[in-house]
């Protein structure tokens, strides 16, 4: 019998998501009423909070430069059939990168140090994604298994070197040395008052390139080409003659290298220094941003503005409803992420029936697996 | 066939349809369908892939249920529901992927499903005595307690046949039964489908063998794009009648082509040896070449070496030792790119499965038609995929391959096995590369789309490329090859002339009885080139 026929595209990539999120936002509404506020106000005071005025937007903007970076990751890896679910520890090392360039040209301009911490972030990254890439093709180790433990490892690690390596005499927590000059990459509200006290800089610049980049390189290259044959059929791909391990360590390190980009905007953009847990889970937020873009650039662009908006709408909401706590705006967010993400499929065979009813041959095929899986 | 079921009589039709109609969105599977199967005949069904010959089947079988449309069983008027309802009804089916649980014992497998107490032990004493009963009845002897992934693929379908027969089937409904046998398996097949038809048996049998049909069916019915357009009794037709009415035109099912002229080899292959993905040998040492001009055919049973050296010259697969030498050039093919290599030097290879191997079928059909090929600078001189050139020259390959429908940005999964193989062979074939290895070219493919490979493929001999095909389908073999090589548990055990060989002596090397000291000889075969 022929594959299961999808949901038509526009419903598979507007319309899933859209639910997908409507639901969790009633989940959320649950949880609001039990606790005696009124769901609405708190999605006003959310949207209100992400969009509403200009320090809000930039907020939002600042935390989908990271998402956008991130989400890219995932989706590079995934459309060559690798789960990389490494992207936080390879942001996180990744920031040694992004500080050294900002110490070693402090003294210059920083339209100077920025695509240079740029690059540096990326190759540590993609330093740090190479070693699950190589053991994935050379020895066979599962990459999903190898990238959760190496951001642990990613995790010990820094700590390690923030606190015996890289914090300067006198201070009590855990930080590097502050980049004081030229290593501070501007903030947008530097240039547009506007933004008001919001972090969003100039990395944002570098998301749209790293948005158009993937695109270019998926879709329009050679490379780019085998990338998808291998994540279609490595099987294809072996008799095209793509070798695969070649490919696997390639992609990891490209991954590597696009979640490394978060360093620059968080360290550089933000904190100007390295402190514990600097990335703040930006890794793992990626792998909803990527499902809910569906691995597309645009998509992931959306996606990441939709999470970013969470997470400021959530600073606001826990600001203006004291009721409503941090725990609360993690539970949201979590929400989303189980919806959109992880359960993203809850909705799709309700939706899929749906769609039977105009076309019949779906529903032939669905009463096919049926019998095929009683049969004796 | 004028009876009517009337006035109480029971009926001698086991089966009949009456305007039976399913559509799947616009496509309609079957179309006013009309089918009678007299009780004790074996009952034919042949037509192209998508004629609608499953589809009938499935609705019979209770898999789908019919848009409109009536379903007599012995005279009887049914709604069949599902699969269950169907065996009550005695309708029972052997499918073409066997349903058996490997690791259990054939009586295991015969009861699966149809205990009829919870303690195991009474159900097996029960069914033994049954199975014997059954075996002995028609001629179907299994040893009931061997275990089903150590006998044969021959046995394991008397499994099947046996399971139906146990659940009390009268009408057994067979999909393609011989895809997976040897000429004798299928010949014993056939001989217990005839004892089944003199004991009262109805047996449908689903096949695209013309052969097949000929050989063991009383009657067959012919369908075309869901329409039945014929049911004849089978003395009165003729394989060339039938594939005609199969496809609305005639057909050539005879090859025609010229004598070979061969020149020098293109393709040697020395000392091979091949292991599989489980390090277990496949390939045993296995010398032969293939001189330009010239079809040299690989036939042998499934499973017994050949898949893995086609891979192995292609570069799929490592070697463990042994060459191949292509142009007198030794390929080093090791390496999992190996098969960029091989295509580099001048070999094109169209892989045994086009769906995981020759094509990426969630790919538009232009991306698939550059695949192996896409560092082509005539796709694009730098890292930069040229699409538009891509495009314009698989649209251009479309119209010379006849591939339809003629759009290179439909999904390849929506293309029919037979415009998907056309769109592998028309990728290999217009490289115009020295060797054209080429693996089952006709395997799911309608006939009218197999003339056409054939012919493609004779083309490529007469301009002067070394072809080395490989199929299962030994008929293939024997009118396309110019020299057969048959292969049995990795090892050439013969050479045969395709013009004088039997069906008879090819079948029994097939089956590793080696025509006189025939591996000698195969050795020599390779040498004398």
């Amino acid at each position: 019998m022929s594959a299961r026929r999808p949901l038509p595209r526009w419903a598979d990539v507007a319309l899933l998501p859209v639910l997908n999120l409507a639901l969790a936002l009633i989940v959320f509404s649950i949880f609001v009423l039990l606790i005696g506020q009124n769901p609405l106000q708190a999605l006003a005071i959310m949207v209100n909070g992400a969009f509403g005025y200009g320090e809000g937007v930039g907020f939002t903007l600042h935390f989908a430069t990271s998402f956008v970076f991130t989400g890219l990751a995932v989706a590079v890896a995934a459309h060559a059939g690798l789960f990389n679910i490494g992207g936080e520890g390879q942001a996180y090392v990744a920031s040694l990168g992004a500080i050294a360039v900002g110490f070693a040209m402090d003294h210059t301009v920083w339209w100077l140090v920025l695509p240079v911490a740029i690059l540096a972030s990326m190759i540590v990254g993609a330093a740090w994604a190479f070693i699950p890439g190589y053991l994935q093709a050379k020895r066979g180790s599962h990459v999903v298994i190898t990238t959760i433990m190496f951001n642990f490892i990613a995790a010990s690690l820094m700590a390690y070197l923030l606190v015996y390596v890289l914090k300067p005499m006198g201070v009590q927590e855990p930080s590097s040395a502050n980049v004081v000059a030229a290593g501070k990459i501007p903030q947008l509200r530097q240039f547009f008052p506007w933004f008001g006290g919001a972090p969003l800089n100039m990395t944002a610049i570098f998301a749209v390139l790293a948005l158009i980049g993937v695109y270019v390189l998926v879709w329009r290259t050679k490379f780019g080409y085998a990338l998808r044959t291998m994540g279609h059929s490595p099987s294809a791909a072996l008799y095209a003659g793509i070798s695969n391990s070649r490919m696997i360590i390639l992609v990891m390190m490209i991954s590597g290298a696009l979640a490394g980009m978060v360093a620059v905007n968080e360290v550089l953009g933000v904190q100007s220094r390295i402190v514990i847990d600097v990335t703040a889970g930006y890794g793992f937020v990626g792998i909803a941003v990527a499902l809910m873009g569906r691995n597309h650039p645009i998509g992931i662009a959306l996606a990441a503005i939709l999470f970013g908006a969470l997470y400021q709408g959530g600073l606001d909401l826990q600001f203006y409803m004291p009721a409503i706590t941090r725990d609360m705006i993690v539970v949201i967010q979590a929400l989303v992420i189980m919806f959109t993400g992880a359960m993203e499929g809850l909705l799709r065979p309700g939706l899929e029936s749906v769609f039977m009813l105009y076309t019949p041959r779906q529903k032939a095929e669905a009463v096919v697996r049926e019998t095929v899986g009683t049969e004796s | 066939m004028e009876q009517r079921p009337s006035g109480g009589a029971v009926s001698d039709l086991a089966i009949e349809l009456k305007g039976i109609n399913k559509r799947f969105g616009p496509v309609w599977a079957n179309r006013d369908i009309d089918l009678k199967v007299k009780r004790g005949t074996i009952h034919g069904i042949v037509g192209e892939n998508g004629a609608g010959k499953s589809t009938l089947m499935s609705i019979l079988y209770g898999f789908y249920t019919a848009d409109s449309g009536e379903i007599l069983v012995n005279g009887k008027l049914e709604h069949i529901t599902d699969s269950r309802h169907a065996l009550r009804l005695g309708i029972g089916m052997v499918h073409q992927h066997f349903m058996l649980v490997d690791n259990f014992s054939i009586l295991e497998n015969v009861i699966l499903g149809a205990e009829d107490s919870a303690l195991l032990a009474s159900s097996l004493s029960k069914a033994r005595r049954e199975l014997k009963r059954l075996a002995d009845e028609y001629s179907l002897s299994v040893d009931p307690d061997a275990i089903v992934q150590d006998v044969s693929v021959g046995q394991q379908q008397r499994v099947e046949i046996l399971k139906a027969l146990y659940r009390g089937a009268d009408t057994l409904i067979l999909d393609e039964p011989t895809g997976v046998l040897t000429p004798e398996e299928a010949d014993d097949l056939f001989r217990v489908l005839h004892v089944l038809r003199d004991q009262g048996k109805t047996v449908i049998l689903i096949t695209h063998k013309l052969r097949e049909i000929m050989a063991i069916t009383d009657a067959v019915s012919v369908m075309r794009q869901g329409q039945m357009v014929a049911t004849l009794p089978t003395k009165e037709t003729s394989p060339e009648k039938l594939a005609e009415l199969m496809v609305g035109r005639r057909v050539l099912l005879r090859v025609e082509k010229g004598p070979a002229h061969p020149g020098k080899p293109l393709l040697e292959v020395k000392n091979l040896v091949v292991a599989d993905d489980l390090k277990v040998v496949r390939v045993k040492d296995v010398s032969f070449s293939v001189r330009a001009g010239e079809i040299v055919g690989i036939a042998g049973v499934a499973g017994n070496g050949q898949s893995e050296l086609l891979e192995s010259i292609a570069g799929m697969r490592d070697q463990q030792s042994g060459d191949v030498v292509l142009n007198g050039n030794v390929l080093s093919l090791e390496g999992d790119d190996g098969a960029h290599r091989a295509r580099l030097a001048g070999l094109a290879h169209v892989p045994e499965d086009r769906q995981t191997e020759g094509l990426v079928v969630q790919f538009e059909e232009w991306e698939n038609s550059i695949l192996g090929y896409q560092h082509d600078p005539a796709y694009g001189r730098g890292p930069i995929l040229d699409i538009a050139a891509a495009r314009a020259q698989a649209a251009e390959r479309m119209k010379t391959f006849d591939v339809r429908p003629t759009n290179p940005r439909l999904k390849t999964a929506n293309f029919s096995g037979g415009n998907q193989q056309k769109i592998v062979l028309a990728r290999e074939m217009e490289q115009d590369p020295d060797v054209l290895v080429v693996g089952q070219p006709t395997r799911g493919v309608d006939i009218g789309a197999i003339e056409f490979i054939h012919n493609q493929i004779i083309k490529m001999r007469d301009a002067g490329k070394a072809i080395l095909l490989v199929s299962v389908e030994l008929d293939e073999i024997r009118s396309l090859s110019d020299r057969i090589l048959v292969m049995f548990d990795g090892r050439i055990v013969g050479e045969a002339d395709p013009a004088t060989a039997t069906e008879g002596e090819l079948g029994l090397m097939m089956a590793g009885i080696s025509k006189d000291a025939a591996p000698a000889r195969a050795v020599a075969g390779g040498a004398k080139a």
